[in-house]
């Protein structure tokens, strides 16, 4: 049976959202990025030449395999955002958004009473919006009540490859949601994004890990399976773990009586 | 809007009866591990015949995630009945249409010589209880005995009959907190049997009441099903599934879930599926192992000793002293809208709980929040 995952109006068979920064060159990300089988590919607005669209990235990614998620980063505060995401959706031909509003330019840590905003507006604007935040199960819900397509909690600090020191708050973010929920920035390994998966997060987004690894290629084949391995799992359930019946004083012995 | 009728609807009766069958003793063992995280697959494996044999393990797994959660406290609340007039016919209720009993609403007078009662058995919580007359005891009567009780009580809860979206935004700005509101069954065929005639016969207005109160913005809404009017573990299905659906919606809010449980021979009706008291311990575990948070609720219908017990096994809040008559607690005369099984005073359940290492909660709120 195919598991497939609807977000707005499209239809994903892969759960491996992708990025397009720090690769060494175009020609290298785009064979990355189709060996990992992503049908969902984030690019920062900063990095696209809307003048020259065909001298840069964006020519890459024109294969139908890819759909484009333009980004914010960059921005810091909702105003811009909405500046960029306009630009965005006039240059690229999409009201798809990565929401991203970081003001401190050292981890790029999403501001979230700025993203908030930023959110509500571009619903309203008939945007799709997916905002990048802190594993922030309020905030999440928040958002969702605002109208967002899915919620992008961070697995630990951007570009820190450390996996998933959120855990805690991602357990109750997925359980809570009524939206797609994507573990994204800090997923390090395809262990971390197996682990996301298992936990029953609708899909991660991997950029870093697949760039910088000494083979891109064959890490972008590595994250696929790990999050098709993930997923499987999750749909499967887990085998126990423990048990762990405790003997002491008996507390439904009074049924008997 | 969309409500939990749409979800209801997707769902078979049938189909969930059998579910429960199938299930084996592997995805109980599954299920005991959902450590207050579940899924409703894992509550479903909880309250099927194959959990029986796991009772008693369930029981200390749900008293370990109970006392983490909730302490070794017991929240305390008293029913107030302000009213025993009905339009309905509810062919288990001593407040029925049908039953020839003189009908009593109470004056603000009234209600504060009940005030005065409860206060002196040291209650700061109160559920305000009436029947369904739209024409005396509605809107403008309830909001009316909300602002006159309101001075007395920190934290005031009512069960009365389904009110629209703006009555119940009236009704939170007037100082109420909470409304419990029980589905008495989800089977809808079986639903109309039972409420024949009233305003209650409308199975969808019953069945999105708790929508229109999380839009209410409501603090906290109580659900619940009349076990045995129907089988127990699908009605249990359905509670579930609503309160899941609800928690997600209406994520401000409170919750809480109650186990009214028709017995045989009390005058009434006899149950469809007896429901035992294993199988109502059954039950309560399997809401704790499946939701940590979820407030669970007994009444003084049960029996002293299942009562004296089941505080260890999940319940964060129980009734005493109850009078279930309008203005019963000032004269003490009876024509209860369901047999009362333990008659102990607040005082001596107050003492039991403490003899068994808990503490009463009488208040758990300030009005002025």
């Amino acid at each position: 049976m195919q598991d497939y995952l609807k977000i707005g109006d499209k239809t994903f068979s892969s759960r491996l959202f992708t990025g397009t920064g720090k690769f060494s060159s175009p020609q290298l990300m785009q064979k990355a990025l189709l060996a990992s089988g992503s049908e969902l590919v984030t690019m920062a607005l900063k990095r696209v030449d809307l003048d020259h669209k065909e001298d840069n990235m964006v020519s890459y990614l024109e294969n139908p395999q890819f759909n484009l998620l333009p980004n914010t980063s960059g921005v810091r505060t909702a105003k811009e955002a909405i500046f960029a995401a306009q630009l965005a959706r006039e240059a690229l031909g999409t009201n798809w958004l990565k929401l991203e509003i970081h003001p401190d330019p050292k981890y790029l840590l999403p501001d979230p009473i700025e993203t908030l905003a930023a959110a509500e507006e571009l619903v309203k604007d008939g945007f799709i919006v997916l905002p990048y935040i802190h594993a922030d199960p309020v905030l999440c819900k928040r958002l969702e009540d605002v109208g967002v397509a899915a919620v992008m909690p961070l697995g630990s600090p951007i570009g820190s490859n450390s996996g998933l020191k959120t855990k805690s708050f991602l357990e109750i973010i997925i359980q809570q949601s009524n939206v797609p929920v994507i573990v994204d920035a800090g997923i390090g390994a395809p262990s971390h994004a197996a682990e996301a998966m298992e936990m029953g997060a609708d899909a991660v987004l991997v950029n870093t890990a697949i760039a910088v690894a000494a083979d891109p290629v064959a890490m972008g084949i590595a994250f696929k399976m790990a999050v098709e391995a993930g997923r499987m799992a999750f749909n499967a359930k887990l085998g126990i773990q423990s048990t762990s019946a405790k003997a002491s004083s008996p507390l439904t012995a009074f049924l008997e009586d | 809007m969309a409500t939990f009728y749409d979800i209801f609807s997707k769902y078979n009766w049938d189909d969930l009866s059998g579910k429960l069958q199938e299930i084996t003793a592997k995805d109980v063992e599954r299920a005991l591990l959902a450590n207050g995280k579940g899924s409703i697959d894992d509550f479903i494996a909880l309250i099927s015949p194959a959990a029986e044999p796991y009772l008693e393990q369930m029981a200390h797994l749900s008293h370990n995630l109970t006392q983490k959660r909730f302490g070794n406290t017991i929240q305390m609340y008293v029913p107030m009945y302000l009213s025993n007039e009905c339009q309905n016919i509810c062919t288990y209720c001593g407040f029925s249409l049908d039953n020839k009993i003189p009908r009593i609403t109470l004056s603000n007078d009234q209600i504060l010589k009940e005030v005065k009662v409860i206060k002196e058995m040291g209650y700061d919580h109160v559920l305000l209880v009436t029947g369904e007359a739209n024409k005396t005891v509605g809107y403008d009567y309830i909001k009316n005995a909300i602002e006159v009780i309101r001075p007395h009580f920190s934290h005031i809860s009512m069960e009365v009959q389904p009110l629209d979206l703006e009555e119940y935004e009236g009704l939170a700005k007037a100082g109420l907190n909470t409304v419990l509101v029980y589905q008495e069954t989800y089977h809808e065929e079986t639903y109309k049997i039972h409420h024949p005639k009233g305003k209650k016969s409308n199975f969808q207005y019953r069945i999105e009441t708790p929508d229109r109160l999380g839009e209410a913005g409501m603090y906290k809404i109580g659900v619940g099903s009349l076990l045995g009017l129907e089988d127990w573990r699908v009605d249990s299905i359905f509670t579930a599934l609503h309160l899941d659906y609800l928690e997600k919606k209406y994520w401000k809010t409170k919750y809480s879930v109650s186990f009214p449980r028709l017995r045989p021979a009390e005058g009434f009706i006899e149950p469809k599926v007896v429901m035992t008291d294993r199988n109502l311990v059954q039950l309560i575990c399997a809401y704790r192992l499946w939701n940590g948070e979820v407030e669970l609720s007994l009444s003084t219908r049960e029996s002293k000793k299942f009562r004296d017990h089941i505080i260890k096994l999940g319940i964060t809040s129980m009734s005493a002293g109850s009078r279930t008559n309008p203005g019963g607690y000032d004269s003490n005369e009876s024509l209860e809208q369901f047999e009362i099984d333990d008659d102990r005073s607040p005082a001596e359940i107050a003492e039991m709980l403490k003899s068994n290492g808990y503490e009463p909660v009488w208040k758990d709120w300030d009005k002025a929040m």
